[in-house]
């Protein structure tokens, strides 16, 4: 436990509802200062007069510096990128300066974040968590869904295990229980195996997680998927730390997440991008270099894009 | 000579149909609400667009009001179908009955109430229904018609030289099915897709360069329908994936009816044609796993209908 009771100090990049969950928390620690990076001015100027507030899983009221600013961010320790999929590179382009003798984790969703930031940070965590909640008003954000954190070296340019571990324990001892391992790209994969297969399903129907998996069509639809993405992490030689299908009946019972919009079906009813490309998309380019065919989930993929077309039709 | 002709089903293209046949013989219609009959007895039909007129037609909501025609043209949406041909049931034996349905075996519904002969109908023309009382004409691509189970070609060509000579394009073939076939495979690929993005059938539809253009899906499903269509024993008569080149080079796309209905929040005929592809494909034992996505995707977006 190298410098555990040293002084830390950790920005948080993209600090919407999982960044925030993250910051706030960490903010609790003695010796850890939490800085948050974040384009939205509003919430910025929110945590900066009041604290980030997390109310629901945890009520939480974390001392944060906020800036949109990556000029006014100081040398840190850590990074953890938490903004959605299609930001990762701008916001590691704009804030790396702030990482040169530090180690950059992902929180995010889907396949290829870790290689975004790995063009602009040197040392770089592969990252995967469960934790969820959503914006309620700046600096104010709701912890719908507790959960685990597994982080370890991005392969091709690792943190060293001893910063993994130290981020790792960090999280834990903030409430956000997290395990440092060599490998984590078995919990990253049945997570993103576990989106693809079927947040798309709830954004084409509108359904929710319970109710497209009591769809027996639509669930054998959702293990076609399934079956796709673990034939592309097996020729990966990646292990999954568990079945994706077990994650997926869990989830849909009524006491989980029955009536859980996934984020993806969130989006489409807001008309925003959805992260398809990373998830879907991340699985069919994965298949491709290793030659897995994917043509469920390519299918998925370009309904959604689609979808995301009709809105300028 | 064919002079009287009675219309089941005054939607869009049951519309298009009576306002057509309307100008060149005695139409009747058989529709389901009576504010809709009076309507059409008021005023008669009125068409737009493509073709400018009105026509006066006789109209009721049963049967038994309606003098006996020589032609049935039953054009009901698929969910409307077995309710029309039930009500056909013991009247106008001399009659033969065309069905003008989406997808496959709207002869067969027909059949199981009345032994009346029988013309299969594909058709491409479209429009917009504006009120009870007008239709707007937009596409006015053609019908394919063929006799069903037995009956004469004769029967057939005198339908099809009556609605060419309504103003309406018009082929006869002696098989319908390779024509139906095409227009299943494309019907079930085009208005799945349309309804699940929302978009018209436009220019994304033929856009095959990226591995998330829609294209390489469509042309996946065609792909599926037409090994289908080989092992069902059907040679098609157009080229489905021809079919979608040409139709999203037309410069206006066309929104497909079951995109139409699950934005209105409407069941679409989604059993009828993804459901029979899928079938079909099944009772033969080959695997549709595209179309089967598309299916159940299409009837999980019915079921979140609040």
């Amino acid at each position: 436990m190298v410098g555990r009771d040293a002084f830390v100090r950790i920005c948080v990049v993209g600090c919407g509802a999982v960044g925030s969950l993250f910051a706030a928390n960490l903010a609790q620690l003695d010796g850890v200062e939490v800085w948050a990076h974040d384009l939205a001015r509003e919430h910025v100027d929110a945590i900066n007069a009041h604290g980030l507030r997390l109310s629901g899983a945890g009520d939480v009221l974390g001392m944060v510096r906020a800036t949109s600013e990556p000029d006014e961010l100081p040398q840190c320790d850590f990074g953890i990128v938490a903004t959605k999929a299609m930001h990762t590179s701008a916001a590691a382009e704009a804030t790396a300066h702030a990482f040169t003798g530090g180690c950059v984790a992902s929180v995010q969703n889907g396949i290829g974040n870790e290689e975004a930031i790995a063009q602009h940070v040197e040392r770089v965590i592969r990252g995967t968590t469960f934790p969820a909640g959503r914006m309620l008003a700046p600096g104010h954000v709701q912890w719908d869904v507790k959960g685990d954190t597994t982080f370890g070296p991005f392969e091709p340019k690792p943190a060293p295990q001893e910063e993994v571990e130290r981020l790792a324990d960090a999280c834990t001892r903030a409430g956000m229980p997290a395990a440092a391992v060599p490998d984590a790209r078995g919990p990253q994969w049945r997570k993103v195996i576990f989106n693809a297969a079927t947040n798309p399903l709830g954004a084409l129907t509108r359904l929710t997680h319970g109710r497209v998996c009591e769809r027996p069509d639509l669930r054998a639809l959702v293990t076609g998927l399934v079956d796709e993405g673990k034939a592309v992490a097996a020729a990966q030689h990646i292990e999954l730390d568990d079945d994706p299908e077990r994650l997926i009946d869990h989830a849909a019972r009524k006491d989980v997440a029955y009536d859980h919009k996934a984020s993806m079906l969130q989006d489409v009813e807001a008309r925003r991008p959805t992260e398809v490309d990373y998830l879907n998309g991340g699985i069919v380019r994965f298949g491709r270099e290793h030659g897995v065919p994917t043509p469920l989930n390519q299918s998925v993929w370009a309904l959604v894009r689609g979808l995301e077309a009709s809105w300028t039709r | 000579m064919i002079e009287r002709v009675c219309v089941v089903g005054a939607g869009v293209i049951g519309s298009l149909f009576a306002g057509h046949l309307g100008r060149i013989a005695e139409v009747s219609v058989l529709c389901r609400r009576d504010e809709h009959a009076r309507a059409l007895n008021e005023h008669g039909l009125r068409v737009s667009g493509k073709a400018e007129f009105v026509s006066a037609v006789s109209a009721a909501t049963s049967a038994a009001e309606l003098e006996a025609p020589q032609l049935v043209v039953v054009a009901t949406k698929a969910g409307g179908l077995e309710d029309a041909a039930a009500s056909l049931r013991d009247h106008w034996p001399d009659a033969a009955v065309m069905t003008v349905l989406n997808g496959l075996g709207a002869e067969e519904v027909v059949r199981r109430h009345g032994e009346w002969p029988l013309i299969s109908a594909v058709t491409f023309i479209s429009g917009t229904k504006h009120a009870d009382t007008h239709v707007e004409y937009i596409l006015d691509t053609e019908t394919w018609l063929g006799p069903y189970a037995g009956a004469p070609l004769e029967l057939a060509e005198g339908v099809g030289e009556l609605i060419a000579r309504s103003g309406l394009k018009v082929e006869v073939l002696p098989d319908l099915r390779p024509a139906q076939w095409s227009k299943l495979i494309f019907n079930a690929t085009v208005n799945g897709v349309a309804a699940l993005t929302g978009l018209p059938h436009d220019f994304h539809f033929a856009q095959e360069g990226e591995p998330a253009d829609l294209g390489r899906l469509v042309h996946g499903l065609i792909d599926e329908g037409k090994a289908v269509a080989r092992v069902v024993g059907v040679e098609l008569h157009d080229d489905p994936w021809e079919m979608n080149v040409l139709a999203t080079g037309r410069g206006s796309a066309h929104f497909p009816s079951m995109l139409e209905d699950v934005e209105a929040g409407r069941p679409t005929e989604a059993a009828l044609i993804n459901g029979a592809l899928v079938r079909e494909a099944r009772n033969h034992g080959v695997e549709t796993p595209l179309h089967a996505a598309i299916y159940a995707l299409v009837r999980g977006r019915e079921s979140a209908y609040s």
